[in-house]
């Protein structure tokens, strides 16, 4: 009897051992699928599936990327020569275009004549760009040929200035409208939160009450409880008509009443957080401070606080965390505007609003939706470092303490 | 100067208490805000019935089903799971370099946001293992991300255990697998309960996981199997709130379903406070 009772035992350690390494097989799970998928972006041709840009095989150019690319559809280069061509304006060819200037007997009944009509058309104009797609174009004419598209490139994403995912013929992936969006939204939500939870902190730890205590942290625990939508719900119908009342603004969806949101969101973890620093600064310290003749407030800023500061900075960095990746409030409530925002009183989107946003439109495997996973893969780095970072700053606290 | 500083302090002092009344104001503006106007709203009809008119009219009974069903699933994937990781941090493991990086790795987890939670939910359940939008992808999804909530809080419910109680199991001669059933585990018990409660707060009010794992817009009937889209509450809010076919109309909707959200939350935290509190008592006496 004694004998399989301790296979038993070995085998549940076994057992245990092997789910205590969830969270890292986890953890692996996601870099490795996040970055497959995001990382395929810059392997990905950038024109939409099946569709081509065709040119005169007479012009110079090779290759274009994607940003002259939508330059050129939206006017904005309109000679050859800008990207390293002939002196020649550009004359743009959308597919549409050939129903007006053939008819539909021209084109034949199952329009068995388009390709070779699109042949003409490029073979005669030398200056032509031409966006169709690639099914009437199996049969290229010596006259024409399919300009080659270089793929994006992390630079490109990194440094662009335009998120525009749906635009054809190539899609731009520009993240640092983002990125500002996110930045200037958590930090501005953290400045509000933090001279507020820190107040609250020393209040709770310092002065109040027992009585007192036992009614504020529970609400504060609740905070903390409440979801992220219902926060978002709230700001809708609530925060966004008073921005725009009070800031006189035509839609109060902003970046500000996005922090304001998150600015009450962030407080739980702020004020746990800095009230455990504060609760952790040695006795002796405060006694020798009251012997000097300083009083509990002078105490409180002069000692109290520098002594907790790393930990008041882990919390505010577990705040900026929290704050740069929540998504369902602010997406309810900034706009949604993916330009580079240059006023707190204006719509902006930040990286997981737009994730939250886009995916369920993106088709799978396609350009948007690997740049949305790269996106993931961002936001996930953004939140990896701030962790570890914050990690770093309360072991120092708790060495100090020790 | 005594005077002045005296002053000083005063002063600090009432806007450090203004301040903490500001957030218990705050709450009770969210609070009073969510359940005034849902109180109006909320009936058993609207609790038992389906949407109708284009979610302008009807209840939400798919959505109470749909999130109940999700925190089922997700708890049956990670509570064993969490708990078993969490005995074997605090209980057998004797190689501290392991238990520091399981550490480490719980937190990194915890501290990544909910929407790559869903990035991941989709791209591995839905996609790779060919789940489809279903509850069981949303449900794997929502477990991945409270695991180290249920590791976080039952390990430090097992800590909370007094090491003399283990050595004097084991002196009676108990194996550590017995001391841990019979001793450990009973003690931590309520602790561990709480973590769990809190979890499925969580879990019920999540949305980003879910967005692109399993939620619908709207199923003119219940999952039959865990291979079925779902509605859930969270979704539901957001989707009505934000993109109904008559946002004006669905209001009334919207507050219903933030109010029938905001009490499930409140009564997990009364529910877990109750529960702590009465088995501190037990364990006092």
């Amino acid at each position: 009897m004694r004998f399989p009772m301790k296979i038993v035992e070995r085998l549940l350690e076994g057992v245990f051992k092997m789910s205590s390494s969830i969270t890292s097989i986890v953890i692996l799970l996601i870099i490795i699928f996040l970055f497959k998928e995001g990382f395929g972006l810059f392997r990905s041709p950038v024109v939409e599936n099946g569709y081509g840009l065709y040119i005169n095989s007479k012009n110079p150019i090779a290759d274009i990327n994607p940003t002259q690319i939508k330059q050129i559809f939206d006017g904005e280069i309109d000679n050859w020569k800008t990207i390293g061509g002939n002196e020649e304006s550009i004359y743009l060819f959308r597919f549409d275009e050939i129903f007006s200037i053939y008819t539909d007997e021209e084109l034949g009944e199952n329009y068995q004549f388009l390709p070779q009509k699109l042949n003409n058309i490029i073979a005669e104009n030398s200056n032509i760009i031409a966006f169709f797609p690639k099914k009437y174009m199996q049969e290229i004419s010596s006259n024409t040929k399919e300009i080659a598209t270089k793929n994006i490139e992390i630079t490109d994403f990194v440094l662009g200035k335009e998120w525009l995912p749906t635009t054809t013929p190539s899609p731009l992936f520009g993240i640092v409208p983002l990125v500002l969006g996110t930045l200037l939204v958590s930090f501005l939500a953290i400045l509000i939160a933090l001279p507020l939870g820190l107040g609250v902190a020393i209040y709770l730890s310092e002065i109040a009450s027992n009585r007192v205590r036992g009614i504020i942290r529970p609400a504060i625990e609740l905070l903390a409880g409440i979801p992220s939508v219902v926060y978002g719900f709230f700001g809708l119908v609530i925060i966004v008509p008073i921005v725009q009342k009070v800031g006189n603004i035509s839609a109060g969806e902003t970046a500000f009443t996005g922090s304001l949101i998150l600015a009450i969101m962030a407080l739980p973890t702020i004020i746990s957080i800095s009230e455990d620093a504060i609760r952790n600064t040695p006795l002796a310290l405060r006694e020798s401070s009251y012997a000097l003749g300083a009083t509990q407030w002078q105490t409180i800023y002069k000692i109290v606080i520098p002594y907790a500061s790393s930990g008041i900075s882990a919390a505010i960095i577990l705040g900026i965390g929290r704050a740069i990746g929540e998504t369902m409030a602010v997406l309810m409530v900034t706009g949604n505007g993916a330009v580079i925002p240059h006023s707190i009183f204006e719509s902006v989107r930040t990286i997981p609003a737009t994730i939250a946003a886009e995916l369920g439109e993106a088709p799978i495997g396609g350009t948007h939706y690997q740049a949305l996973f790269l996106l993931g893969c961002v936001l996930f780095l953004f939140t990896l470092i701030l962790s570890i970072v914050s990690e770093l700053i309360s072991k120092k606290q708790t060495s100090k303490t020790a | 100067m005594i005077r002045s500083k005296n002053i000083q302090q005063k002063i600090a002092f009432h806007i450090f208490r203004l301040l903490s009344f500001g957030i218990l104001g705050i709450l009770v503006w969210i609070l009073g805000f969510i359940i005034y106007n849902g109180i109006q709203v909320i009936s058993w009809e609207f609790i038992t019935s389906y949407p109708k008119e284009g979610m302008t009219e009807g209840g939400i009974f798919p959505a109470i089903i749909g999130t109940i069903y999700l925190v089922i699933g997700s708890m049956i994937f990670a509570v064993p799971l969490g708990i078993m990781s969490a005995i074997y941090i605090s209980e057998y493991a004797s190689n501290q370099k392991w238990v520091r990086f399981i550490r480490i790795m719980t937190n990194n987890l915890a501290s990544i946001p909910s929407i790559v939670f869903g990035l991941f939910g989709m791209a591995l359940f839905v996609h790779t293992f060919g789940f489809g939008d279903s509850i069981l992808a949303g449900s794997l999804t929502l477990g991945i991300l409270i695991i180290p909530i249920v590791i976080r809080t039952t390990e430090e419910a097992l800590k909370a255990v007094p090491e003399s109680y283990r050595l004097g199991s084991f002196a009676l001669g108990a194996t550590k697998l017995q001391t841990i059933k019979n001793v450990v585990f009973p003690i931590a018990f309520p602790n561990i309960m709480t973590g769990l409660i809190l979890s499925v707060g969580r879990v019920s009010g999540e949305t980003a996981p879910i967005l692109f794992t399993v939620a619908a817009y709207f199923l003119p009937k219940l999952p039959q199997s865990i291979f079925d889209q779902a509605m859930a509450l969270p979704y539901h809010l957001y989707v009505i709130a934000t993109s109904g076919t008559d946002i004006e109309a669905s209001k009334p909707i919207a507050y219903g379903t933030a109010f029938v959200l905001i009490s499930i939350v409140l009564t997990i935290n009364l529910l877990a406070g109750w529960i702590r509190r009465y088995f501190e008592k037990q364990n006092s006496i």
